[in-house]
């Protein structure tokens, strides 16, 4: 196993659609294992998609069951072929990139989603996720069509209506 | 060796201001790292940072402040340590307009540990009943509670939203 290299934007490949993968063999479960111990390399990385190490494969890993600041969420998630069916909502949050490095921006994602995907023994899953891992799923996702955050960037002046609101 | 400076350039706001000034620098091979330029009331107001070779900047942009009527100030030597703070809290302020609004916000907020990144600020409302509105981004250095706690304080009339910033990292 192998840490692999991260490849960073104005590299071409990040803004390529990738293929969706047909083949379930040994050889997807390795790279499975390589992915996602480039995750954990990266620092504080919750998710990673297959362009960002120069893969053109549906593929990503989100896990944001690791933060300092819990948030609700379904554990350790390795999409392959994932799909979002349903958007809910709309919130601001601030995302940053391990292909974009020293930068930090707002973006605006759905609130709430419903995502299927395959397993690596190619069974689907489909669940309803919100919030911050919601964030992160729609962050992987755009990798796979060859978008980054740097194309739903907006104006730090946008402003949405919050929830949590603290009176005096 | 290269240096890096900081203009700030001002005058009445008119069409292709930016367009001008950049043009002058590019064209020394002046480059441009971190910018905010935007209009404030009937002007506009521009800061750069510029990375060169040790030029004379004032002579090099004297003809194209003259032709659009800019004030121009230059800070040398500006710290080149990495500037990417990370905000971790967003405020938003807002309320019937009256003066003292900014300075007391964040003169409570400071106490409680708050370090502004940004901060910006703008004027609504109709004529005889306007409000002031103000968004900042910054370090809650004492923990959002602590901002959170201290924003009692602040006068009725202002209303305050704190928001936690968590960055995604992917």
């Amino acid at each position: 196993m192998a840490v692999l290299e991260i490849i960073h934007y104005p590299d071409q490949r990040l803004k390529q659609e990738s293929e969706p993968v047909t083949v379930f063999d040994q050889a997807l479960k390795d790279f499975l294992s390589e992915l996602e111990e480039t995750r954990l390399s990266g620092p504080g990385a919750v998710g990673i998609a297959a362009p960002q190490v120069g893969v053109a494969k549906r593929i990503a890993i989100v896990d944001v069951s690791k933060l300092k600041k819990p948030v609700d969420n379904h554990g350790y998630l390795l999409m392959i072929n994932p799909e979002i069916t349903h958007w809910e909502g709309m919130e601001k949050g601030r995302e940053g990139c391990l292909s974009v490095p020293d930068f930090t921006g707002n973006v605006i994602r759905a609130e709430k989603i419903k995502i299927r995907f395959q397993n690596s023994e190619q069974q689907w899953t489909e669940f309803e996720t919100t919030g911050y891992e919601a964030r992160a799923i729609q962050h992987e996702i755009d990798h796979l069509d060859g978008m980054l955050f740097l194309d739903r960037l907006v104006s730090r002046r946008t402003d949405l209506f919050e929830r949590k609101v603290y009176k005096k | 060796m290269k240096k890096w400076s900081l203009l700030t350039l001002v005058g009445a706001d008119q069409q292709a201001i930016v367009a001008a000034v950049t043009r002058v620098l590019a064209e020394a091979d002046c480059e441009l790292g971190e910018t905010s330029m935007m209009r404030m009331g009937g002007s506009f107001a521009m800061m750069l940072r510029v990375r060169h070779e040790n030029q004379d900047l004032a002579t090099l942009l004297k003809e194209v402040c003259g032709q659009l009527s800019l004030h121009l100030h230059i800070d040398d030597d500006v710290d080149t340590a990495s500037s990417a703070m990370e905000p971790d809290v967003n405020i938003t302020v807002y309320g019937a307009d009256r003066s003292g609004i900014v300075a007391e916000v964040t003169g409570i907020l400071a106490t409680a540990g708050l370090n502004i990144i940004d901060l910006e600020t703008a004027m609504a409302g109709t004529a005889d009943k306007p409000i002031y509105i103000m968004t900042i981004e910054g370090q809650a250095l004492q923990g959002v509670d602590a901002l959170t706690e201290a924003a009692k304080m602040i006068s009725d009339g202002v209303e305050l939203n704190i928001i936690p910033i968590q960055t995604l990292r992917a």
